[in-house]
């Protein structure tokens, strides 16, 4: 196709920036403000920030819960303000300052919801990175596919697989690390059936992965069913790995304990996100893999081998998101049960687009739908007067604004879902 | 290096698109390979370029014989390729789109964009190019792509340059500079393979010409030969490269165009200001190289595109902020540039393509439902007519040539009440019979009394059609002129300079 | 491009074959029968007897194979059981049940295939079938339990409301879509959970629709009986008018898609969206409308759950429908007499189901082989080259005949 661009010296015309995000911003602003600030629970809410066995403990944090809910409104008010300012010069709001606001309303909920109680905010850190854990090696999975081009709608059953597998094999040869091994090699067999089905077969890639999920669910349903059930005790009791802290990092007050007393797949995350970052924007293969995902034919015409490119970026993606499949058993809770991951693959494919296809993005993103994740559990427990069918829905309401709200500005790879065809 | 193909034979299918060919080019020699669309020209050049596998013959570099199985062997040995799409990453720099595929590494496989750079710099240097390295390819102009596509050619030491259609981009001058820096990378001794369908630019530059048609090789020629020579080998038989044109009878204004601005999706005004009247009865061309907005116009026109200033009035009727529907309503007919992508639904049969604009009531629709039998009654009436070459008109459109399928989409236009026809490249890759047919027919619109745009970056096509030219240059029409004005005046209006 | 002349049809008959077999049809029955051998091994290696013969199968290797071959056959025996004809019964109503619960449970099946083939062929991916059904059903049920109507209206308006809330929720997807480009694939996922969310709420709260007297889990009450669907062969079976609703359904998709205009530039804006747009067609606007027509057809499948029910409703009333109508509709070639076909099969598997789970089959299996046979469905050239088919044939002798049966008018 042509890629005939239009000259860049026409004379150019003042941007209008959008005032969707101002105006949203001061819409979620006032609600803070009224909900949580003015018409807020004046009970008092303890900012736990440290845990009984933490080495370095700080004192709770007492304020009322109106009080909080009354200063950060008006802080997002601010905010709001500001971007109305950038918007009228033209200048888009900048995503920290977004990031900022949306961690402020968090702050208010989490106050308001605490009231009269105390926020394990260790805890709520904590167990917000293990839940984004899954999350963020689904998205670099997808990330790693989607880069070339190949869209993967799969990562549902390549989380499935990988937590099947890691608690079936973890138990059977009593071997947890073989069960992680086994949950890295299914995901990346699974992997490459999407990357034959897409490459060679030429199918629509979105219905092969949507059959793709269906079968992992079917054939993970049945197992269990008819296996794991009846003889649970030899075929899913893997337990977990266990939990390992850093000497010396896991001292520091607040996100020590959070992020640097975990297992060992959280761990293998925080290595993994950065190489890919390095391997995709610094290395060689990184621009090759990122030229197929842009413009196929261009890249062939180089010499570079598009098929052979895609299917092992996808299949390598597939190990990835093995990994982050045995993250939701042994990496957390032990035993599989059905349809264990819930959705989460979905989740990971917003996380994807909402980072932009970028590993540092994508593991942010992940990170805020883990937090959102443990929101619905912690909310259940202090029951706050919310019903627990809407909190429930939380993380799935996240997804749904994020990807409605940003999806406009974001950019895919080019070739993005495009079957290569050579003569 | 001297370069040999030996009875390549490509085929799809049941069709041949090369058919034993043979060619030779000398070292330092600029050889011409002329035919028109659809002849095979491409395809022979993929497959030396090693994407495409010959089913039979042989490719030689210096009598040695070759064994291409991609691209990579084929840049190895010492073949550039300068594509007529240009195989650019847009949202790379230039730097890296050049070394895209042998890039220089450091430790650990990082990339060194340093020696990159230095790469296009040295390059740009010893030619003149004047290319920013780390520009990104997007922002570039056609022209200054074209040359990073070259750049990418040399950087790899290229001894035998494949240019395939490289003017179709450029303007008069630009060609003319494109053509210098040809002979200069000649004289050192680059062979090159310079593909077109231009008689003008072969005359001037080659130094010997392979004519093919049809798939197969019909002789060769020299620079010397005539026009008409060159043209009767292409087509295989007597052409006249005229139409027969009578003066128009010009009635009222029946489009006029005032003041109008469109802003493009990179925020500048691809459309600045523009004014110009089209009466009844007349043809208006609009002449420009591709890229200066003449796109961006013809979707203004017809409602594809936002209008941000200006007024667009067919007769009456001011259509300026109409949808598309209501242009068509209005008696709009519009053959746009990319037929594939907007012209025709490749996976409709003939038929259901006569009615993709005129889905809501009849002829072709009862109510709610189809009008089979009037559908059926128009396609084939419309395909005698316009001598659509289908086994029926239940044949997929994907399926028909070129030529047949743009006649679809002219059939459609123009069997229906018009009040304006915008034509947007017309002949843009079909064959010349039925280049011919579809002038035929414009100008047949135009002696019926209605009002004709034309948009062509083809000067011959203009220059036969139009009885008043307007250029476009980065979005303003530079000049509206009569259709007798020189070439030299158009080329030097094309690049920008005023009447 | 292409300037050669079609090289002719040597022999008429050969190439009629040839197209029959490289043709959607034939890979579509194929497909199903790869889908049973699998199933038949997944069948296999999940029997005591087999895997304990297994053990020592170079010693003895007769009793694995026997063992392997028992299964098998009783599994698809099972199925066959109760999902067709129960040649085991005593009385010949009860040999005939199976046959009406597959219709029964094929008729939401074929209703919502239907939905998601029409989204498919518009280029759209409406994953969210369980969403709309569950969004259709709850406003059913309210007016089915908490509004009070003559028979017949009830039942009318019931049906109305769950087509037309079934119709808005999946619209709210077009909307979105138009509006902003989010990826209708998530969106509808996630819209699923919310659905669910909302109605296991609303089946919770006694104010709203939990059931009269209920406890603690979300329950709601039975449709009034002048809102049930009637049955459709007296008490002896349970089969309601659920699955005329389906028929009807089918006959109005295919009017829809190859009759009417409206279908004409759904298919226009699935093939080729710029086309579309170049002759006028609104494209934003069609994404919204086919997406409340697909909802609509799923709103069908809704209006069988709610109304069909004789008992209190819990919140899993989609089943997996929802995932079972992507299946439908791929196996279907989301054509109408595909969907219908490919509709019967799924509900003959669950149909099929409570008979195997009586032998010690779980009845995932079916979900195995039903995965299976979409995977095979999805790969032509995958299918093709398993059996040897010829590829796509240049020749259109079957494909004309068929057209110039189905599009009138059509011929030459």
């Amino acid at each position: 196709m042509s890629t005939v661009v239009t000259p860049g010296l026409f004379s150019q015309v003042e941007v209008k920036v959008s005032k969707k995000t101002p105006y949203l911003m001061g819409v979620f602003a006032l609600v803070v403000l009224g909900a949580f600030g003015i018409f807020g629970k004046t009970e008092t809410v303890a900012f736990q920030w440290s845990k009984e066995d933490d080495v370095i403990k700080l004192p709770d944090f007492l304020v009322a819960s109106n009080l909080v809910g009354i200063v950060l409104g008006v802080a997002l008010v601010a905010i709001a303000a500001v971007s109305f300012v950038l918007a009228l010069r033209g200048t888009k709001t900048p995503l920290w300052l977004t990031l900022v606001f949306g961690l402020s309303a968090v702050i208010a909920l989490l106050a308001w919801l605490a009231a009269g109680n105390s926020l394990p905010f260790a805890f709520i850190l904590g167990n917000a990175v293990v839940l984004a854990v899954p999350l963020a090696l689904g998205a670099m999975g997808g990330i790693m596919s989607e880069r070339v081009g190949v869209v993967n709608i799969a990562i549902e059953g390549q989380l499935l697989t990988g937590a099947f597998l890691a608690a079936v094999v973890g138990t059977l040869t009593h071997n947890l690390y073989l069960g992680l091994v086994a949950a890295m090699i299914g995901a990346a067999l699974l992997s490459m059936v999407l990357a034959a089905f897409a490459i060679v077969y030429l199918v629509d890639q979105i219905i092969v992965g949507v059959v793709l999920n269906v079968l992992v669910l079917g054939i993970t349903n049945f197992i269990y069913a008819q296996w794991l059930t009846q003889d649970g005790l030899n075929t899913n009791f893997p337990g977990t790995f266990p939990i390992m802290p850093i000497p010396g990092l896991s001292a520091i007050p607040i996100i020590g304990p959070a992020l640097f007393e975990s297992r060992i797949t959280t761990y293998l995350a925080y290595i993994i996100i950065p190489v890919l970052w390095f391997i995709l924007f610094k290395t060689r293969r990184g621009l090759r893999a990122r030229a197929v995902g842009e413009h196929p034919l261009a890249a062939d015409t180089v010499g570079i081998n598009v098929a052979r490119t895609r299917f092992w970026w996808v299949t390598i993606g597939g190990l990835v998101a093995g990994l982050g499949g045995a993250a939701l058993t042994i990496g957390a809770v032990g035993a599989f049960g059905r349809n264990m991951s819930g959705g989460q693959g979905f989740i990971a494919l917003a996380v994807v687009i909402l980072g932009r296809w970028h590993p540092f993005s994508a593991s942010a993103a992940a990170l805020l739908f883990g937090f959102s994740i443990v929101l619905r559990i912690w909310a259940n427990q202090v029951n706050p007067g919310i019903p627990t069918d809407f909190i429930t829905m939380v993380p799935y309401v996240v997804t749904l604004i994020a990807v409605v709200g940003f999806v406009g500005r974001v950019r895919a790879p080019a070739a993005d879902g495009q079957p290569y065809i050579k003569g | 290096m001297k370069l040999e193909l030996r009875g390549i034979t490509k085929r799809f299918g049941a069709l041949v698109a090369n058919d034993h060919i043979d060619l030779v080019v000398k070292s330092g020699e600029i050889h011409s390979l002329l035919g028109e669309n659809g002849a095979g020209k491409s395809t022979l050049m993929n497959v030396l370029y090693g994407l495409y596998s010959a089913d039979e013959g042989e490719i030689l570099l210096d009598d040695v014989v070759q064994n291409f199985k991609g691209p990579g062997d084929a840049m190895a040995a010492g073949i550039g390729m300068v594509h007529q799409h240009f195989m650019l990453i847009p949202v790379f720099t230039v730097a890296e789109n050049v070394v895209l595929g042998h890039e220089p590494t450091g430790a650990l496989d990082t990339l060194d964009l340093e020696a990159a750079r230095k790469l296009v710099r040295e390059i740009s240097d010893r030619f003149g190019f004047d290319i920013d390295p780390d520009a990104l390819v997007e922002d570039l102009p056609v022209g200054a792509q074209q040359r990073v596509e070259i750049i990418k050619a040399l950087a790899r030491d290229a001894k035998v340059l494949v240019l395939d259609e490289p003017t179709a981009v450029l303007t008069p001058q630009e060609t003319d500079e494109l053509m210098a820096i040809m002979k200069g990378l000649a004289k050192a001794g680059t062979s090159i393979v310079f593909i077109t369908h231009k008689l003008r630019e072969v005359q001037e530059v080659a130094d010997r010409i392979t004519v093919i048609r049809l798939g197969a090789v019909v002789g060769d020629a020299k620079p010397t030969d005539s026009a008409s020579t060159l043209a009767t080998m292409m087509v295989g038989r007597a052409v006249d490269l005229d139409v027969k044109k009578h003066s128009p009878k010009k009635g009222d204004a029946g489009l006029t165009v005032t003041n109008l601005t469109v802003v493009g999706d990179r925020h500048n005004k691809v459309v600045d200001d523009v004014s110009f009247t089209v009466h009844a009865g007349e043809v208006l061309a609009i002449a420009g190289v591709q890229g200066n907005g003449q796109t961006e116009l013809a979707e203004a026109l017809v409602g594809l595109r936002e209008v941000t200033g200006g007024q667009i009035i067919l007769g009456k009727l001011d259509i300026t902020d109409s949808t598309v529907r209501e242009v068509i309503d209005a008696g709009v007919g519009y053959i746009p540039e990319d037929r594939s992508k907007d012209g025709l639904v490749g996976d409709f049969t003939i038929a259901e393509n006569f009615m993709v604009n005129r889905s809501y009531g009849p002829p072709f629709a009862k109510g709610l439902s189809i009008d089979f039998a009037n559908r059926a009654r128009i396609a084939e009436d419309l395909i005698t007519e316009y001598d659509v070459r289908t086994p029926s008109q239940t044949t997929l459109a994907k399926q028909l040539s070129g030529g047949n399928q743009q006649k679809v989409v002219v059939a459609r236009e123009l069997s229906r009440d018009l009040n304006l026809l915008i034509a947007s490249q017309p002949t843009r890759g079909v064959d010349v019979g039925s280049i011919e047919f579809i002038h035929e027919r414009i100008i047949a619109t135009r002696d019926a009394g209605k009002p004709v745009v034309i948009i062509s970056t083809e000067l011959d096509e203009v220059s036969a059609l139009a009885d008043r030219i307007a250029v476009m240059y980065r979005g303003k029409i530079v000049g509206i002129v009569d259709a007798t004005t020189s070439r030299e005046t158009l080329g030097r209006m094309m690049a920008g300079a005023t009447v | 491009m292409n300037n050669a002349a079609e090289t002719p049809v040597v022999n008429r008959g050969n190439a009629v074959l040839k197209e029959i077999l490289s043709g959607g049809a034939t890979r579509a029955l194929l497909s199903v029968l790869l889908g049973f051998v699998v199933g038949a091994i997944f069948m296999v290696f999940s029997n005591e007897a087999f895997l304990t013969a297994a053990q020592y199968f170079t010693a003895r290797p007769t009793d694995s194979l026997a063992a392997a071959w028992t299964a098998i056959a009783d599994g698809y025996s099972a199925l066959f059981r109760g999902s067709i004809y129960n040649y085991a019964a005593d009385d010949i109503v009860v040999a005939f049940r199976p046959l009406t619960e597959t219709l029964r449970f094929a008729g939401p099946l074929i209703a919502s295939g239907l939905g998601i083939a029409l989204a498919f062929r518009v280029g759209l991916f409406n994953i969210g079938a369980s969403g709309q059904l569950l969004f259709g059903a709850l406003w059913a049920t309210w007016i089915s339990t908490r509004v009070s109507l003559p028979w017949g209206v009830h039942l009318i308006v019931a049906a109305l409301v769950a087509i037309l809330a079934s119709a808005a929720y999946a619209a709210v997807v077009g909307f979105l879509k138009a509006r902003t480009g989010a990826h209708e694939v998530i969106v509808t996922i996630m819209m699923n959970y919310i659905a669910a969310g909302i109605l296991t709420y609303f089946f919770r709260t006694p104010e709203l629709l939990r059931e009269v007297d209920g406890g603690g889990t979300p329950k709601s009450d039975a449709p009034a009986e002048t809102a049930q669907l009637p049955y459709l062969l007296g008490d002896q079976y349970t089969l309601h008018w659920g699955f005329i609703l389906a028929i009807v359904g089918v006959f109005a998709y295919w009017w829809i898609m190859e009759r009417s205009t409206m279908g004409y530039r759904f298919r226009m804006v699935g093939h080729n969206a710029d086309a579309a747009r170049t002759a006028g067609i609104n494209v934003e606007r069609t994404f919204m409308i086919a997406m409340a027509v697909s909802g609509a057809f799923v709103g069908l499948a809704a209006v069988n759950q709610a109304l069909g029910a004789r008992a209190g409703m819990t919140p899993d009333i989609d089943g997996t429908i929802g995932f079972d109508a992507i299946t439908v509709a791929l196996l279907g070639s989301s054509t109408a007499p595909g969907v219908l076909l490919a509709g019967l099969l799924f509900g003959a598997f669950k149909a099929g189901a409570p008979a195997m789970q009586v032998i010690g089959l779980s009845p995932e299996i079916t979900g195995v082989v039903q995965g299976f046979i979409v995977l095979f469905i999805a790969a032509p050239p995958l299918v093709r080259a398993i059996f040897r088919l010829p590829p796509p044939q240049k020749s259109t002798v079957v494909a004309d005949w068929w057209r110039s049966l189905v599009t009138k008018g059509g011929r030459k």
